[in-house]
């Protein structure tokens, strides 16, 4: 796997070499996340949040099979087993509740870092397409673990979600309705729903672990990319994974981990919903109804379609809601450019930045109370997000001229270092003279 | 051989080699202590949590109104969530109870001990038998109250007396006297 001057796994101690003999699991854990794994040596910050997601997804099965422990799946037991028995009665049952509520937000915070990342260095590109693909896979699986575990406390919020969400169904012509009538065991979300969501919500994170680890795999066929997106030359150009990028991880871990700490503890309910609060009633929508925030964008582009077109127009909005998430799987044949990383490629960019904040209007959008001008701005920057990548990315790639690359990681690294370590007199120092005089 | 060399001239002092504790490796041992503290501490919450919660220790007292037992009979109540024999001994129970010796005794205890100064008749115990947790029969009418005229244990056949002390079979203990008091004559408190 990946290079070859990556270092060989080799046991010292006679228990591991008897171990390694019969089954090799630390000769496995020291190729994908030890010694064994050489990585680019110029990974930024934004390499990261792989890590940080699994981290997340730890933290989520960890306190989530815990608070499975005192929860009742039931409609008359559900809201008083989270806000009462969970919140007040359960040894540091507050805690866990709120470190699972928060850490699901801050899973989608990672995780989105982490897609974006994607987006700028082409992490989408040959030959980590199947890596990006698997990672969509486990953005779609995050998305229904998270609507279902939302449900679970059958609050105002939870119910009305439920509803809406599986409302979506019933868009198709013909099956819709049945589909929907199916999906909730009844006409409307109650008993049959809630338990079969607990199931599901259970279930999911395990397979979600399980797809990481195809991610991971297809990962290390390649080896990870780099911000100047060229392709590792020698040995020169790599670092082991550990110590280097454990410790980089680890530190980086601990500040992320600080902020989530923070919210946890001081501001619990702050990326929640009041309304939540509220036991579910089937005969009373809340007023403003809105999905959780990491839910805003695709809201927004559900909310764009108001006028009927040939299709009727809830099902334009669910179509493309969908669309705009299963159309990501084409991206590494909608971008052509050979150049990966979004640093060499000026327009791009620009472009890319445009997505950015094209999103965030999206989530601004999504998450605020709609009138006449959110709605076309809604609808605008729906647009946007599909011209972004059926228009202006394929054109981009054929048009754009890239910066000159580096020839190689090492080069893009020590970019003037070898002539200020040159005697003195002989060239001029970029900066730090003095320092570099002694 | 070079660190030989090394330390030969002096303990080292510079970043790298040397046999001496270097600055990285304090700062390597102080960084992933805390860390691991951090780690251990995580786990109290993952722990307590499955300690009884509040709303289960809420149940640690239960009053019982026991002015309805005649004498010779007994009742079958909870506390938390565990069956309590209450039983009203007859006086021929109490002699038969008092007439053991406690060297006969696996865990040798007098029914005056086993119950409440003036309260004799009254014997109050956890009907959990001490082997493995089974109810014994015998508080109920017509049920096997066994050769000792106590309770029976149907699981592996532990016999208890009259005052519920283990006499035969494999249970270690007598029936536990939980801790409680007499309210009013007719009214207890466990717990």
């Amino acid at each position: 796997m990946s290079f070859s001057w990556a270092r060989p796994y080799e046991p010292k101690h006679p228990v591991m070499k008897w171990l390694d003999e019969r089954l090799p699991l630390p000769r496995l854990a020291y190729g994908a996340v030890g010694g064994g794994y050489p990585v680019p040596r110029n990974l930024n910050y934004f390499w990261n949040f792989g890590v940080l997601a699994g981290i997340f997804l730890t933290i989520q099965i960890v306190t989530g099979i815990v608070l499975a422990m005192h929860y009742f799946a039931t409609t008359d037991g559900a809201f008083n087993s989270v806000n009462g028995l969970i919140m007040r009665d359960v040894n540091a049952g507050w805690l866990l509740r709120y470190a699972h509520m928060n850490g699901a937000s801050f899973f989608f915070i990672v995780t989105y870092i982490h897609i974006f990342r994607g987006l700028y260095y082409g992490s989408y590109k040959a030959p980590r397409e199947l890596v990006w693909m698997l990672g969509l896979v486990i953005y779609l699986l995050m998305m229904a673990t998270a609507f279902m575990g939302y449900v679970l406390p059958w609050g105002q919020m939870s119910y009305w979600g439920a509803q809406v969400i599986t409302g979506f169904f019933s868009a198709f012509p013909l099956i819709g309705e049945p589909l929907r009538v199916w999906l909730l065991g009844g006409y409307a979300p109650d008993e049959a729903a809630l338990t079969r969501f607990f199931s599901l919500h259970y279930l999911l994170p395990f397979v979600i672990a399980g797809v990481v680890i195809l991610h991971i795999w297809a990962l290390h066929i390649p080896g990870s990319g780099n911000p100047t997106g060229v392709d590792v030359k020698d040995e020169r150009d790599t670092l082991p994974f550990h110590p280097f990028y454990t410790a980089k991880d680890g530190w980086f871990a601990a500040t992320v981990l600080l902020v989530y700490a923070l919210v946890t503890y001081f501001a619990p309910d702050y990326l929640g919903h009041p309304d939540n609060y509220i036991p579910a009633n089937p005969l009373a929508t809340p007023a403003h109804i809105v999905p959780e925030w990491y839910f805003w964008p695709f809201y927004a582009i559900l909310r764009s379609f108001t006028i009927d077109f040939i299709l009727p127009a809830k099902l334009w909005g669910v179509l493309a809601m969908f669309g705009s998430i299963l159309l990501l799987f084409f991206l590494p044949w909608l971008d052509k450019s050979p150049v990966r990383s979004g640093s060499y490629r000026p327009v791009f960019k620009r472009f890319f930045w445009l997505l950015v904040i094209d999103v965030l209007i999206l989530g601004y959008v999504g998450g605020a109370p709609l009138n006449w001008w959110r709605t076309a701005l809604g609808q605008f920057a729906s647009a946007y997000f599909f011209v972004h990548f059926l228009v202006i990315l394929p054109l981009v790639s054929a048009f754009e001229t890239p910066d000159p690359l580096p020839s190689s990681i090492t080069d893009s690294v020590l970019h003037g270092e070898e002539a200020e370590a040159a005697p003195a007199g002989q060239t001029r120092p970029r900066r730090g003279a003095t320092a570099t005089a002694g | 051989m070079a660190t030989k060399a090394q330390s030969a001239e002096g303990p080292a002092t510079t970043d790298s080699g040397g046999e001496g504790v270097r600055r990285r490796d304090f700062l390597n041992v102080a960084a992933v202590s805390f860390a691991g503290v951090g780690a251990v501490a995580t786990l109290g919450p993952l722990i307590v949590q499955m300690s009884p919660s509040a709303d289960v220790l809420a149940q640690a007292t239960t009053e019982i109104d026991i002015s309805k037992i005649q004498a010779g009979q007994g009742i079958k109540t909870q506390w938390r969530k565990q069956p309590v024999f209450v039983r009203n001994l007859t006086p021929k129970e109490i002699a038969a109870a008092d007439a053991v010796q406690l060297s006969d005794l696996r865990d040798p205890e007098t029914l005056a001990q086993r119950t409440k100064p003036g309260h004799k008749n009254w014997l109050i115990t956890l009907g959990v038998c001490t082997h493995l947790g089974c109810v014994p029969l015998g508080i109920g009418d017509g049920e096997n109250k066994g050769p000792y005229g106590g309770y029976f244990c149907p699981c592996h056949g532990s016999m208890y007396d009259t005052a519920a002390r283990i006499r035969q079979g494999p249970a270690p203990k007598n029936l536990m006297v939980p801790d409680y008091e007499f309210l009013s004559p007719t009214t207890v408190q466990i717990g």
